[in-house]
């Protein structure tokens, strides 16, 4: 027993990496509650308008996680019995919207539900108003179920490609119908991902800063996250926003210790496998059942999206890709994405080493424990984090020579949790198939890595490189508090732009910035394929 | 690939040796400013310009978003501050800035000044560039009959819906706060909620409001009473017309002041001394829409600008004590 | 010679005790029921777990410091012998370097040994395109390439047919006898240890204690539990 209780070395570099996040995560934090002596804790709790936003907060990220779990039940069930011209695509869609910069998804929400949007302009038509204003509670919740409706449609699909072909089958030869099949063959498979769903769902939506902070249209509809933006950035009141980030955690961390508690562990079922299963009796009932839900996803994530395409074609396309703001801004957010994805890669690398040599005998715990100090960064406002590094900073240099390389470390940091869970089952796959044979044959460090682990997870490394990169160039906390005119990103830029109301500008930067967020996904795809074969014919002596 | 390396770097330091060689380093002052300043269709550009003639020194704009982000980024900053000098505050938050003990006292002949709306400036930190009274805009091609007070706006008028700005993140909201705060006093509560009845919506800034309200979206906006003088000017369009309220209009008056950390004291203190002369101040009319501080001549047009009774204005030390509350009395006003 | 000597060790509420010796040059069956701690025996001779006490000696050195690639010990999986995403020819050359950098001589040598395993040409082929005997052939030539004096097998072949296992067995029992490598294997089947071992250990509920030779493996071995398992397993 014993053996196992020894830390190897090559856990090491992971267990300090992680070690740090947190101190770090821990530092910057505290560098904002002592930045000026007097605190008062209770002036926070006994004040009306904060017990508002954590009300509303909560309010908010319920409604969004109701709609977007319950509407995906139907939907995953109906794509997963159904084959039709478009499923790969949609279901490719399916996995961007919840990496989209949320500003882009913003631009295409309110170019169809907006004032003056595609509905609007229907409804002046035949003479009359928009009944509905996207501004306040109903475009959080249209955002947040158009962000995690998908996301969570995908999850369910996952779940229920778990269901072996056998029970399939057998359901089919005891003629189980419809809902009979549902109820006793599918909804356990759903049921079992239900409470980690919605929870992930619920705290996405409760941090939610950026859609809430565009969409929001005044104080009533404002959460924790963004009253932490708003007493840093408007009133320079560090200790309320530190304050008000350690009550978010606090709610959080209560959260997710109830999901823990009554959800099983999540499967190590790494992708959907698209089995076609054929033995369902099917109806014209259930035939229009299916196709109605297939068709309203449709309408949820394809029209914004495509919105944002069209709108993105105007005629300031021209001037907008000829001033010198814009390349800048380009390259700024090219620079920053680029590299807070591959630090957030090597940093999720060694920390999976780490975690893995445990799960590996049976320490399961403490690997998710590991894990989770790395994961902090995902309730922890971005803002706090880079406010407080560069009040620690502030004395080696200047703002305009450090805020990069914050923005760079912030971005990494947040994306790391994504990196982390997209890495911890192949990483751990790979350790289960060759542990033995590696320590066997000797196969060890740069070897491991380029021969065994780099060859072998290519794609799931170049897949999670390209995560944490469209998760950081969509960004816009970690830079809120240093961009100015001349340090700007694509993200702020448009934030710049959409808050002087010059639409048709901000129409191209979103353009852009969809096409970079969904271009670098299909170029890897592309680039993964040639290399591959290439790659394979290139090695034989 | 090596050799283009070197023949690239040799090309590089042939063009750039004459250039140094020509031009010794300039001093260079760098100015922390709210965007729409420093941007290509405001003064900044041409004030630029002006400066550079007379100092021989490189003036560089760091444009932020508003006045309020400039004292944050110089508190953000503390010691360690690239700003020379900030530029672009507004009275309301002269204490709050004095209060960081990072600006320090000028002395300027302020001789020059001459504010309609206050009675003498005699701050030892501020220098004031340019002052405004904040007014609700109208077009009077739609709006026939426009309230002439504030209280028939927030009281009566339930025909007629506005924008405005956050007072958290804009200069003109803030404005609005303590304008409604002087007119309403304790009683300011009700009114919000009366004036959040025939709200569109509140923007973050002032650009994205009047934009919306020039789309059609709003019957009124608030702005500047000098606001109309740009469409006179610039667009030949007579339409729009700052509402005459009754119970006086808040003032706005726009200030600089020298950072202390300042490497470059002498040359930041030229600089202030340039902001009270023609080459600055010139550009203030038509370059960002305000009045300037000296007794140099308006354009013609501003004649036709609507001129308040009375201003209205707290001094700077009630509101950096009120006004974080004053900002929660409108915050929960709002959200109740 | 390979000397476990009073080696214990304990898992999951079970303890282990090997006392036992085998000769150089011998083919090794392990035999005993599900669970007796037949795959322990191997990990703990191969390094993956280490005794809480006790010493393994070979040819008179205790191995226990060194690590497995260390130990003059080759190894054949049940299954996971082969890295899927590198070729057979890689997979091979891993046995010899660890980093795939190989010399003239070492080329020659994986081209010699795939070819007694009959796998020369199949070089350029991922495990995907293999069959299932051929990728044990393959990982039989690595082990072989490796040149160490033992070869443990941990049930390799159990889920090729019968025909084809005992050929497979056949095989490495020629090869080892060729190359004097020692040879301990892991099996379900009486039939196997019949077939090709000189030598057999039984593990029961944890412990080992001598090893004997083949003929002695009948059903009226005068220990208890032999003799049941063996009517057990004939029968099946």
């Amino acid at each position: 027993m014993n053996v196992s209780l020894k830390i190897k070395s090559v856990q090491l570099p992971g267990i300090l990496l992680s070690g740090s996040i947190f101190i770090f995560v821990l530092m910057a934090m505290s560098a904002l509650l002592l930045y000026s002596p007097h605190v008062d804790l209770t002036q926070i709790w006994a004040d009306p308008y904060y017990r508002h936003i954590t009300q509303f907060s909560f309010y908010q990220a319920l409604l969004s996680t109701l709609l977007s779990v319950v509407f995906a039940i139907p939907i995953s069930h109906a794509l997963f019995r159904r084959q039709f011209w478009g499923k790969a695509l949609l279901l490719k869609l399916f996995t961007t919207t919840l990496v989209l910069p949320v500003l882009v998804a913003v631009f295409g929400l309110l170019a169809i539900y907006g004032n003056s949007g595609l509905f609007a302009s229907l409804f002046s038509y035949f003479d009359s108003k928009l009944p509905f204003s996207i501004f306040g509670l109903n475009g959080i919740l249209l955002a947040h179920v158009f962000f995690n409706l998908p996301f969570a449609c995908r999850l369910f699909l996952q779940a229920l490609s778990a269901i072996p072909e056998k029970q399939h089958q057998l359901a089919s030869q005891l003629g189980m119908k419809h809902w009979y099949k549902f109820r006793y063959v599918e909804w356990p498979y759903i049921a079992g991902q239900l409470p980690h769903i919605a929870g992930l769902i619920f705290m996405l939506c409760f941090t939610s800063f950026a859609t809430v902070m565009a969409l929001g249209g005044g104080p009533k509809s404002t959460t924790i996250e963004l009253a932490i933006y708003q007493a840093i950035k408007f009133d320079f009141d560090l200790q309320t926003g530190a304050l008000l980030a350690l009550w978010q955690i606090c709610l959080c961390a209560t959260l997710a210790f109830f999901i823990q508690k009554i959800s099983s562990p999540t499967q190590l079922k790494s992708s959907y496998n698209a089995s076609i299963n054929t033995y369902h009796h099917d109806s014209w009932y259930s035939k229009c059942w299916d196709f109605f839900w297939i068709i309203v996803v449709t309408i949820l994530v394809i029209p914004p999206l495509l919105m944002v395409v069209l709108s993105g074609l105007n005629q300031q396309l021209l001037s907008v890709l000829t001033a010198p703001t814009f390349w800048l801004a380009l390259k700024n957010s090219l620079l920053i994405a680029t590299c807070a994805a591959i630090s957030a890669v090597i940093c999720a690398f060694f920390i999976l080493l780490a975690s893995r040599q445990w799960r590996l005998v049976g320490l399961n715990h403490r690997a998710d424990k590991i894990e989770m100090l790395a994961t902090v960064i995902l309730v922890t406002p971005g803002l706090v984090i880079s406010t407080g590094l560069f009040l620690l900073l502030r004395d080696i240099g200047h703002l305009s020579e450090l805020a990069f390389y914050i923005v760079v470390a912030v971005n990494a940091l947040m994306a790391l949790p994504f990196v982390l869970k997209s890495l911890t089952v192949p990483m751990l796959q790979n350790a289960q198939k060759y542990e033995r044979l590696c320590t066997s044959l000797g196969i060890s460090g740069f070897n491991r890595f380029y021969w065994i682990e780099w060859k072998a997870l290519k794609r799931p490394i170049l897949q999670a490189l390209c995560l944490s990169f469209v998760l950081s160039i969509g960004d816009l906390s970690a830079i809120a508090l240093f961009g100015s005119h001349t340090f700007n990103t694509l993200p702020l830029y448009l934030f710049q732009l959409l808050g002087s109301y010059q639409m048709q500008s901000a129409a191209v930067v979103a353009l852009v910035l969809l096409l970079l967020s969904v271009g670098v996904f299909i170029i890897i795809e592309q680039v993964f394929k040639e290399t591959t074969t290439s790659l394979d014919r290139a090695e034989h002596d | 690939m090596k050799n283009k390396l070197t023949v690239l770097i040799s090309l590089a330091t042939l063009f750039a040796t004459p250039v140094m060689a020509t031009s010794p380093v300039k001093e260079k002052l760098t100015v922390y400013t709210y965007g729409s300043f420093a941007s290509e269709w405001g003064p900044g550009p041409k004030i630029e310009a002006n400066f550079e003639k007379v100092c021989n020194c490189d003036l560089e704009f760091v444009a932020l978003d508003d006045g309020v982000s400039v004292l944050n980024r110089l508190r953000l900053e503390g010691k360690n501050s690239q700003a020379d000098v900030i530029l672009g505050l507004d009275d309301s938050l002269i204490t709050t800035a004095k209060n960081t003990g990072l600006l320090s006292k000028h002395n300027i002949d302020l001789s020059p000044l001459s504010l309609k709306s206050q009675e003498k400036w005699s701050d030892d930190t501020f220098v004031p560039f340019d002052y405004g009274y904040f007014s609700f805009i109208y077009n009077s091609e739609k709006l026939k009959n426009p309230p002439t007070s504030l209280k028939e706006l927030v009281e009566q008028r339930d025909d007629i819906n506005i924008i405005y700005q956050d007072p958290r993140t804009s200069t003109p909201g803030l404005g609005l706060m303590l304008w409604m705060k002087s007119v309403y006093g304790d009683e300011v509560n009700g009114a919000w909620q009366k004036l959040a009845k025939k709200t569109v919506t509140v923007t973050k800034g002032w650009s994205e409001a009047y934009n919306m309200f020039l789309e059609g979206e709003a019957d009124m906006v608030l702005s500047y009473t000098t606001s109309p003088a740009y469409h006179i000017i610039a667009e030949g369009k007579k339409q729009y017309v700052a509402a005459n309220f009754s119970e006086g209009h808040y003032t706005q008056t726009e200030v600089a002041a020298i950072v202390k950390g300042s490497k470059n004291k002498a040359l930041a203190t030229t600089f202030m001394n340039f902001m009270l002369s023609e080459g600055f101040q010139s550009e203030i009319a038509t370059g960002n829409w305000m009045y300037p501080v000296t007794d140099i001549a308006l354009p013609a047009q501003f004649s036709e600008l609507t001129v308040p009774v009375k201003s209205l204005s707290f001094s700077s030390e009630i509101v950096a004590q009120k006004r974080s509350a004053w900002t929660k009395e409108w915050l929960i006003a709002l959200t109740e | 010679m390979i000397n476990f000597s009073q080696v214990k060790y304990h898992y999951q509420q079970q303890n282990f005790e090997f006392d036992l010796q085998v000769e150089q040059g011998s083919l090794v069956a392990i035999l005993g029921p599900s669970g007796a701690g037949k795959s322990t025996l191997l990990n703990l001779l191969a390094g993956f777990i280490a005794p809480m006490q006790g010493d393994i000696a070979i040819n008179g050195n205790s191995v226990l410091s060194a690590a497995p690639h260390q130990r003059p010990i080759s190894i054949l999986f049940q299954d996971n012998n082969l890295f899927t995403h590198l070729t057979a020819y890689q997979n091979i050359g891993l046995g010899l370097h660890p980093g795939l950098k190989l010399d003239a001589q070492q080329k020659q040598l994986i081209q010699t040994m795939s070819e007694h395993v009959e796998v020369d040409k199949l070089l350029d082929r991922l495990p995907d395109q293999l069959s299932g005997g051929q990728q044990q052939r393959v990982a039989l030539a690595r082990c072989f390439v490796q040149k160490k004096p033992i070869l443990l097998l941990d049930e390799p072949f159990s889920a090729l047919d019968p025909v084809l296992r005992v050929a497979m067995l056949e095989r490495v029992s020629a090869l080892a006898k060729q190359q004097n490598v020692t040879v301990l294997m892991v099996t379900h089947h009486i039939s196997d240890a019949l077939a090709v071992a000189s030598h057999f250990v039984f593990i029961d509920q944890g412990n080992a204690s001598a090893v004997e030779r083949i003929e002695q493996l009948t059903r009226s071995h005068p220990n208890q539990h032999l003799a049941q398992f063996m009517s057990a397993e004939v029968n099946k």
